[in-house]
C-alpha cells in the first residue's frame, strides 16, 4: 500500500478487498447486511440454487416497508399479499439463523433508523440493504450503499459483492446554519445546486463547519438523500458526536477503546484528493420546499414557482410544463401561502426523536389547521418509547395530529398509507417523485419544523415566523 | 441471464429527465415474486390518463409505432430513485432489452446489468440526436452491438460507448455471478482469517 494520502472512502474501500480483477472489478467483503420485507426474492433465489446464507451472524432483518401504521398485530395487515411478506421475513430469518427484530419487537422500526439506533451501524464499515436509501449509515462513517435484489442474493450467499470504484466527491458547507434551518434543508439545498443527478457515479463526503457541527441525527438525514443526488454513498467523518452517540449502543463493540482508536484513523487524509468538490454557504441556506417532482426541484420557501420559459432547454421546458401540471401549480404562485392538504412526519429521513422534538416544537400550543389531515409516524420502537417519555405525543395529539405506529408509511405508500389523487401533501420524507404517495398525490418535501409549520398554518409558510411568534 | 450480444430493433422515446422508478413501477405493484409477469405494471399510471383506466394516446409507448420496441431512449438520469428491482424486471418482461440515456440511477444501472437488461451511456447530445431522429421516424430501428460496443443510429451514425468490462464479460455470455464468486471461496475465506473479528461486533 503505498503511502499517499487517502480519502475516508479509500480506506475503508482498500480494507475491505477481498481480490481485485485485472479489469478493475473489485471483490468488496461486506460486514453487515440489513435486510427488510421487501427483501423475500432473494431468499427465493438461494433456495432455488439450494444456498445458505454464508454468515448470518452478518444479516440483521427488520420490517418496515409493509407494516401497518395503525396497528401492531400480523394479523391485521389487511392486504394478504403484504401480510404474506412480513411472515416471510420471519420464516426466512428463522429458518437461517438471522436475527430479525419483527413486529412488535421493542427495537421494530424503518431499517435505516434502526441500524444506528441500535448500534449495528458503524465507522469503517461496509454496508448493504436492498434499499436505496442505505446511504443514510454513511452519517456514522461507514461506507453503506443500496443494491437490488440480485445483489442482496449475492451478499446472501457470499457475504461479499463485485463493485467498480466509484469517483470520490466531497461536499463542503462552511459556517453556521440559521435558526429554523435544519439538516433537511442543507440537502435539499445541495441537490438544488448539483442536480438529482449531480454525484451519480459518486460517494459524498461531507464536510466543513456546517456539517460537522450537526448532530447525529441530522449527519443521517443528509447522507440519507445522498442517493436523491445520484450519489452510491454518502459520508460524514466520525468524530467526538459519533462515539458518544454510539457509546453504550445494544450493538456497540465489545472492545470499545480499541474500536474508537481504529476509528479515529479514518478520517480523509489532509491532501487527500476528490474527483469532485462543491462548496456551499452554510449561512445562506434557508427553510426549503420542493414546488417540483424531483429533489432538484427546491427553492427558500420565499421562493416562487417557476416558469417554463426559464428553463434552460426543450427538453427541461417540456419537463416543467408536465411537472407544474402534475402539481397544479402556476408560475409565479409564491411557495410561503401555497395551502396543504396533508403533512406526513415521518420516514427514514425525518423520523428521529430530534425531529419530532422539532416539529413538537412548533405544534405545541397550537392546531392543525381545519381541513388538514396530520400525521406523525415516529422512526422506531425506541423512538416512540422516547417521544411519550418526554410528552410529545400529547403534544402532537392535543394540536390534533395522529401519532402512529413505526414504519416507513406514506414516504412510499406501499402499506396502504397513501394521500388521494389531487390531495397536496407536506411531507418529510425523500422524494417528490409523481404518485409516489398515491396516484395524483403531490408531494412538497420540508423538513420536519416546517412541516408541522404547514400542518398548523394550513399552508407552507416560514417556519421561522412561527418561531418567533413563540419566543 | 439471457445472454446480450447484439440487438436490433425499433427504438422508443421518451424525452424526459429523470424518469424515476416510481413512474417504471409504482410502488403498488412491488410485492409480487419474479415469477409473475411484471410487464403490465410497466409505467402503470404514466400510461394512462390521471385517474382512469384509458390509455394516455400521448405515451410513446402507447402508440402503435412503437410497439415492437425493445430499446427505450431517455433522458439524464434515466431510472432514479429506489432500488426497486421490479423496475428491471417489467422493462424486461415487457420485450426491453436496452435502454440509452446521457446518465443512469446508479442501482438501476447494476441491477439491469444483472438481469440481461444493458444501460447504454451515450452523451447528451447524441441521445437528443437519436430522439429526434425516431421521432421523426417512428418505429425507425436502431442496433446495438455489445461486442463492437457502438450503437447505430437510424441515420447510419455509428457512436461508441464504454461499460464496466466485467460485466460486459458476464452479459455477453449470460453468466450469473454468484456462480463465479462461489468459485473463489478459498480467497474469501483467507480474507475473513485476515480480517478477524474486526466489525463482526
Amino acid at each position: 500500500m503505498s503511502d499517499a494520502p487517502r480519502t475516508m472512502f479509500e480506506k475503508i474501500w482498500d480494507r475491505h478487498r477481498v481480490l481485485e480483477r485485472e479489469d478493475g472489478q473489485t471483490l468488496l467483503y461486506v460486514d453487515r447486511h440489513l435486510m427488510h420485507d421487501g427483501g423475500a426474492v432473494a431468499f427465493d433465489v438461494l433456495r432455488k440454487r439450494g444456498l445458505k446464507p454464508r454468515a448470518p451472524e452478518r444479516i440483521f432483518a427488520v420490517p418496515d416497508h409493509y407494516v401497518p401504521t395503525d396497528s401492531r398485530k400480523l394479523e391485521e395487515i389487511r392486504d394478504p399479499r403484504h401480510r404474506e411478506l412480513v411472515e416471510k421475513l420471519a420464516r426466512n430469518t428463522a429458518e437461517h439463523g438471522i436475527r430479525n427484530f419483527g413486529l412488535g419487537d421493542p427495537n421494530q422500526g424503518i431499517v435505516h433508523v434502526i441500524g444506528p439506533e441500535t448500534g449495528l451501524s458503524q465507522p469503517g464499515m461496509v454496508m448493504v440493504c436492498g434499499d436505496s436509501h442505505t446511504s443514510t449509515h454513511g452519517a456514522l462513517g461507514a461506507l453503506a450503499f443500496g443494491i437490488g435484489s440480485t445483489e442482496v442474493a449475492h451478499v446472501l450467499a457470499t457475504q461479499t459483492l463485485w463493485q467498480r470504484k466509484p469517483k470520490a466527491m466531497r461536499i463542503t458547507v462552511e459556517g453556521q446554519l440559521g435558526p429554523g434551518v435544519s439538516a433537511k434543508d442543507v440537502i435539499l439545498a445541495i441537490i438544488a445546486k448539483i442536480g438529482a443527478a449531480g454525484a451519480t457515479g459518486h460517494v459524498i463526503e461531507y464536510a466543513g463547519s456546517a456539517i460537522t457541527s450537526l448532530s447525529m441525527e441530522g449527519r443521517l438525514t443528509l447522507c440519507n438523500m445522498s442517493i436523491e443526488a445520484g450519489g452510491r454513498a454518502g459520508m460524514v467523518a466520525p468524530d467526538e458526536t459519533t462515539f458518544a452517540y454510539l457509546a453504550g449502543r445494544p450493538y456497540a463493540p465489545e472492545d470499545w477503546e480499541a474500536a474508537v482508536e481504529r476509528w479515529r484513523a479514518l478520517p480523509s487524509d489532509p491532501g487527500a484528493l476528490f474527483d469532485a468538490e462543491v462548496t456551499l454557504d452554510g449561512d445562506a441556506i434557508e427553510p426549503m420546499v420542493t414546488w417540483g417532482n424531483s429533489p432538484e426541484d427546491a427553492l427558500p420557501i420565499g421562493g416562487v414557482v417557476p416558469g417554463p420559459d426559464l428553463a434552460a432547454d426543450a427538453e427541461r421546458r417540456e419537463m416543467m410544463a408536465r411537472m407544474l401540471d402534475y402539481m397544479g401549480l402556476a408560475p409565479g404562485t409564491r411557495l410561503d401561502g401555497l395551502p396543504v392538504d396533508r403533512v406526513f412526519i415521518g420516514s427514514c429521513t425525518n423520523s428521529r426523536i430530534e425531529d419530532l422534538r422539532a416539529a413538537a416544537a412548533i405544534a405545541r400550543g397550537r392546531k392543525v389547521a381545519e381541513g388538514v389531515e396530520a400525521w406523525v409516524v415516529p422512526g422506531s420502537e425506541p423512538v416512540k418509547r422516547q417521544a411519550e417519555a418526554e410528552g410529545l405525543h400529547e403534544v402532537f395529539r392535543a394540536a390534533g395530529f395522529a401519532w402512529r405506529e413505526p414504519g416507513c408509511s406514506m414516504c412510499l405508500g406501499v402499506n396502504g398509507d397513501i394521500a388521494p389523487p389531487g390531495t397536496r401533501v407536506a411531507s418529510t420524507s425523500n422524494r417528490n417523485f409523481m404518485g409516489r404517495q398515491g396516484p395524483g398525490a403531490r408531494t412538497h418535501l420540508v423538513s420536519p419544523a416546517m412541516a408541522a409549520a404547514a400542518a398548523v398554518s394550513g399552508h407552507f409558510t416560514d417556519v421561522r415566523r412561527l418561531m418567533a411568534e413563540s419566543a | 441471464m439471457e445472454a446480450f450480444t447484439r440487438l436490433d430493433s425499433v427504438a422508443v422515446p421518451l424525452p424526459r429527465p429523470n424518469i424515476d422508478t416510481d413512474q417504471i413501477i409504482p410502488g403498488r405493484f412491488l410485492s409480487r415474486p419474479r415469477e409473475v409477469d411484471h410487464s403490465a405494471f410497466l409505467f402503470h399510471d404514466a400510461r394512462r390518463l390521471p385517474g382512469t383506466e384509458e390509455p394516455n394516446p400521448d405515451f410513446p409507448l402507447n402508440q402503435e409505432a412503437y410497439r415492437p420496441a425493445r430499446i427505450i431512449v431517455a433522458g439524464r438520469n434515466f431510472a432514479c430513485g429506489s432500488s426497486r428491482e421490479s423496475a428491471v424486471w417489467a422493462l424486461f418482461d415487457a420485450g426491453f432489452r436496452c435502454a440509452i440515456a446521457p446518465s443512469f440511477g446508479d442501482i438501476f444501472r447494476n441491477n439491469g446489468m444483472k438481469n440481461g437488461l444493458l444501460p447504454v451511456v451515450l452523451p447528451a447530445e447524441a441521445v437528443a440526436a437519436l430522439i429526434a431522429q425516431i421521432e421523426a421516424a417512428p418505429g425507425a430501428r436502431v442496433t446495438v452491438d455489445l461486442v463492437a460496443l457502438t450503437v447505430t443510429f437510424p441515420d447510419g451514425t455509428v457512436h461508441g460507448f464504454e461499460v464496466d468490462p466485467f460485466a460486459r464479460h458476464c452479459l455477453l455470455e449470460g453468466l450469473d455471478e454468484i456462480g463465479l464468486t462461489l468459485s473463489l471461496e478459498d480467497q474469501i475465506a483467507a480474507f475473513e482469517r485476515r480480517f478477524g473479528r474486526e466489525n463482526s461486533r
